[in-house]
């Protein structure tokens, strides 16, 4: 279970509605205790590929991060992702493009009035879980 | 001699280049990753040929991207 202030996920909704149409993305920091992973920060990253079909976080930010994580204690819990114009899933690329079985991939919908937020781990041959979220 | 790697403190054989260090940390999907000496990123074509040097400090950063469809 991945708990997520509420706070953070607005934080979240708002950075992808204000890229739109363009895809958003972010990486989350935070600490695990067994099976659950509480988010402690939320980082608003650059789409370098700047389409509404494809995101590419900017290295840069990417690097200050991880950095910025380190130094606050906090473990990389995993990242997410806007899909302006399709569901809550990771796509076939996403599947192909994650590279960690042991991370979480959020997604947020904006295809419909009401923004869906739900996360997922993809294991090395491409098999998708859903994991819950708990808003706090 | 001391290079830090993704923030730990370690010791590596002298003229180690950064594809070595890849191979030693057993790096997975290397052609996803991204890495940086001392804040400056290194062309993976130039991993061959970059030597590290006492002191540095060295991230790896995997690529993170993907698509709606």
């Amino acid at each position: 279970m991945i708990q997520l202030k509420k706070a953070d996920y607005e934080k979240i909704i708002a950075h992808a509605k204000k890229n739109l149409p363009e895809e958003a993305c972010g990486l989350l920091g935070g600490r695990k205790d067994g099976d659950v992973k509480t988010v402690e920060k939320v980082y608003l990253l650059t789409n370098i590929d700047h389409t509404n079909e494809h995101f590419s976080m900017d290295p840069r930010e990417q690097l200050a991060a991880v950095k910025d994580m380190r130094s606050s204690g906090l473990t990389l819990l995993g990242n997410w992702h806007s899909h302006p114009e399709s569901p809550s899933r990771p796509s076939e690329e996403d599947k192909r493009l994650a590279y960690d079985p042991a991370v979480n991939y959020l997604i947020l919908s904006l295809m419909e009035e009401e923004p869906v937020l739900k996360a997922f781990t993809i294991d090395k041959d491409r098999n998708v879980t859903v994991e819950e979220i708990k808003i706090l | 001699m001391k290079v830090t790697v993704s923030g730990n403190t370690k010791e590596i054989a002298k003229n180690t280049t950064v594809a070595q260090l890849v191979i030693d940390e057993k790096v997975e999907n290397p052609d996803y990753v991204t890495v940086t000496i001392n804040d400056e990123f290194v062309e993976h074509h130039d991993f061959e040929n970059t030597v590290l040097k006492e002191n540095d400090v060295v991230e790896f950063l995997y690529f993170m991207g993907g698509g709606s469809f």
